[in-house]
């Protein structure tokens, strides 16, 4: 039996041979990035990407379905668990929405109220989003630091609302009740401190030699491809776009606050990281600002067939409480016609496109996720990088999946 | 050759209906035919960004079908609605050669409401799993779904309702827009 | 048992169960199934506030083969529903698990065609923990319930039936 020159014979039979073997990975529904559960399909040539599939669906929840059989108020729930790293700015940006629909003009107290909610939950989800993404890298005391603040936040939201999470506060022309004592100096303390820990955050990461290596140059998205995919919040700010839809669509009240948007310039996994540090300080800028010129006065838009009445009235007065009766059972009556509304969610953009026929009971509701829009770039960024970049990459993007599927 | 560009274009504005402002939105609608060649015009003028795609079931109208889009223009700051309509069984033309944006949306457009997008490269289920064999928003899917079976892939069953979903209808008068619960077996499919 | 040092020394009589029960409650690694928002507050009560820790089940284990209490932790949808059954498969005897939250119970507030109402469909629940999420200090009351079960349970050696 002749065996020849192994070398020479495999060079012989190179061209005939399919270039490598690719393997098939499945990165599975539950794995430990905690970010859910997402399924990619990885074909790798060694350990390389060739080809990435992304299975999004497992926690579709029929959230839309669920929109129509439920009345405007009723659906606020719903809202807290779309995003549920930051719950209270689903609430608001629903609230919101149906506001426009009704349309409906806040008091100045309500809108404070919920420029307040939104920056906290910013803060509380960039807060989890980095702890998550640098447990991801390697950098597992971050995690811990990073739950400690959101500690915090937890406490005084549960000042606020009544819950730590899910909050469900705001109804439709408000919210569920005014604002407790003590919470305007608890924000204020908190937001005084938080600055000294964004810093030590950003003494353990910022230049930090793994951390660095790990994502920078990594993920790289150019500004034009994220528009054309639709990726909005820091995604697209990390690529060198500074489109932030409080400045360019403001909403609440955002273009009275002094605050300045971060943008990124290469687009790798690092600008994104060092885009949701900033705003988290701007956050606490815009913070400070809401508590300091927080007014007084009504904090429910007074209409009485359509907004719950004050509680003590409805208990003591027989009009009140019929108007209760009716906006609880049939909703509020909203007029037929479409609408959409976009929020600046931590995510990104968060757009809820309400399509009524008049009535309690939306014909159509449709939750435009950021994190939907953002994970439609996974097919085409992966390929070309290595398996261990997945989890820096997929940090990086930050999304959610209660909010991917609904 | 640019006699026949100008025709086209002012062709394509006569084909599009411009509906009446609401909360200060501008929605348009155009058929279907034209649909992309409107999106190709319009992405040319600025608008970058395709925020939403939505498909509306009008189940009792026809054409059933409704596809909303939702287009921004970042540097004028200004929001479109284009919508089309289409029947049942009929494709759309896929923007997806406009913005890649679009691929999951029209995806999740045919899985949740059976809408076919012509054209678009890769059209399967995105929410729901490969093989199940509704399409979830349509009106006359229960809430509470039906009970199918794939096996070793997934199954579902009918969720307890007990009598529900108990819902409201619009309706000009407070006493017809009281909550009536609507089982599955009652409602008119 | 009354145990005295003085007098019995070194030596501690006990019951193989008791004791084999003893070790097992006291290092029960879990393995997080964490689908929804219930994952946070699990995360939660992992981190320094409400330290999971002192019950010895911080090593959250990831992995079916090494872990043995999976807590169910969020909405489990049809699509999801067979891949969770498949790792509570994975998981070798003796395994427990906590449903955490009203999804992963009953299917919650989602009354849907696309969840499964209540991971006790597919899978044999030892402990149920109500809430939306349930608070961290509820999780760690599941825990400790879930002690005290395995503390009664008889015959472990012998793999004969638990005490409920």
């Amino acid at each position: 039996m002749e065996f020849g020159d192994t070398l020479a014979r495999t060079a012989e039979m190179a061209p005939q041979l399919d270039v490598g073997e690719k393997l098939v990975l499945n990165i599975g529904p539950s794995h430990p990035s905690t970010h859910g559960v997402l399924r990619l399909v990885l074909e790798l040539d060694g350990e390389v990407i060739t080809k990435a599939d992304t299975d999004v669906g497992y926690l579709h929840r029929g959230d839309e379905k669920i929109a129509e059989n439920m009345t405007w108020n009723q659906f606020v729930p719903y809202t807290d668990r779309l995003d549920y790293l930051a719950p209270l700015a689903n609430n608001v940006a629903y609230t919101c929405a149906v506001e426009k629909l009704m349309g409906y003009d806040l008091p100045p107290r309500a809108k404070v109220t919920r420029v307040i909610c939104c920056e906290l939950a910013r803060i509380s989800a960039h807060l989890l989003g980095l702890g998550a993404f640098a447990m991801d890298v390697g950098a597992m005391t971050m995690f811990l630091y990073t739950f400690t603040e959101r500690e915090k936040i937890y406490n005084l939201i549960e000042l606020l609302t009544g819950a730590r999470f899910t909050t469900s506060f705001t109804r439709v022309g408000g919210q569920t009740r005014d604002l407790p004592p003590g919470f305007l100096d608890g924000v204020k303390e908190f937001s005084e401190q938080f600055m000294g820990k964004l810093d030590e955050f950003g003494k353990m990461l910022n230049r930090n030699r793994i951390f660095v290596d790990r994502t920078k140059d990594i993920g790289v998205i150019s500004s034009t491809a994220a528009l054309d995919f639709g990726l909005t919040g820091p995604n697209l700010r990390g690529s060198g776009n500074d489109y932030d839809v409080r400045k360019y669509f403001p909403y609440l009240g955002y273009e009275t606050y002094d605050f300045e948007v971060p943008v990124g310039q290469t687009g790798d996994c690092y600008d994104r990281f060092a885009v949701r540090m900033e705003e988290m300080r701007q956050s606490v800028k815009i913070l400070l600002q809401a508590v300091a010129k927080m007014p007084g006065g009504p904090w429910m838009v007074s209409d009485p067939k359509n907004i719950l009445p004050p509680k003590d009235k409805v208990l003591t007065k027989m009009e009140e409480l019929i108007h209760q009766f009716i906006v609880v059972t049939q909703g509020p009556d909203a007029p037929p016609g479409e609408v959409y509304f976009g929020a600046e969610n931590p995510k990104g953009e968060l757009g809820f496109y309400l399509n009524s026929r008049g009535g309690g009971v939306p014909h159509r509701l449709k939750i435009r996720a950021p994190s939907f829009c953002n994970l439609g770039i996974l097919n085409t960024l992966l390929p070309g990088h290595t398996v261990s970049d997945v989890p820096a990459i997929l940090g990086s993007i930050d999304f959610v999946m209660g909010e991917c599927d609904r | 050759m640019s006699e026949a560009a100008a025709d086209s274009s002012a062709d394509l504005v006569a084909a599009v209906k411009i509906l009446p402002e609401f909360r200060g939105e501008t929605s348009w609608e155009v058929p279907k035919e034209r649909l992309v060649e409107l999106m190709t015009a319009l992405k040319k003028e600025g608008m970058t960004y395709l925020v939403d795609i939505t498909a509306v079931d009008n189940q009792g109208e026809d054409p059933r079908f409704e596809v909303v889009y939702e287009l921004c223009d970042l540097s004028s700051r200004k929001h479109l609605r284009v919508k089309t309509r289409a029947a049942e069984g009929e494709p759309v033309p896929s923007v997806c050669s406009v913005w890649k944006g679009a691929d999951w949306h029209e995806r999740e457009a045919w899985d949740m409401v059976g809408v076919k997008f012509s054209g678009h490269p890769d059209l399967r289920r995105i929410l729901m799993w490969d093989g199940y064999p509704h399409h979830p928003l349509r009106k006359d899917f229960p809430l509470e779904g039906l009970p199918t079976e794939m096996p070793d892939i997934a199954f579902t069953a009918k969720a307890p309702l007990e009598g529900g979903p108990f819902v409201t209808s619009p309706a000009p008068f407070s006493h017809e827009r009281e909550p009536r619960a609507h089982p599955a077996e009652e409602r008119s499919l | 048992m009354g145990y005295n040092s003085k007098v019995e020394g070194n030596i501690v009589l006990t019951t193989l169960d008791a004791a084999v029960n003893w070790m097992r409650k006291n290092s029960l690694w879990p393995m997080p199934m964490g689908l929804a928002c219930c994952a946070i507050e699990l995360m939660a009560s992992a981190s320094s506030r409400f330290d999971i820790a002192r019950f010895g089940a911080e090593v959250m284990r990831f992995s079916p083969r090494q872990s043995d209490l999976m807590i169910v932790a969020g909405t489990v949808t049809y699509k999801m529903a067979l891949a969770t059954k498949r790792i509570w498969d994975q998981m070798a005897e003796p395994k427990w698990c906590i449903a955490m939250g009203a999804c992963a119970s009953t299917g919650g507030m989602y009354r849907s065609y696309a969840v499964l109402q209540g991971i006790d469909h597919l899978v044999p629940v030892d402990v149920y923990v109500s809430g939306c999420p349930p608070r961290p200090e509820a999780v760690l009351e599941a825990l400790m319930t879930l002690q005290d079960k395995i503390a009664r349970s008889r015959g472990v050696v012998l793999n004969q039936k638990q005490a409920a």
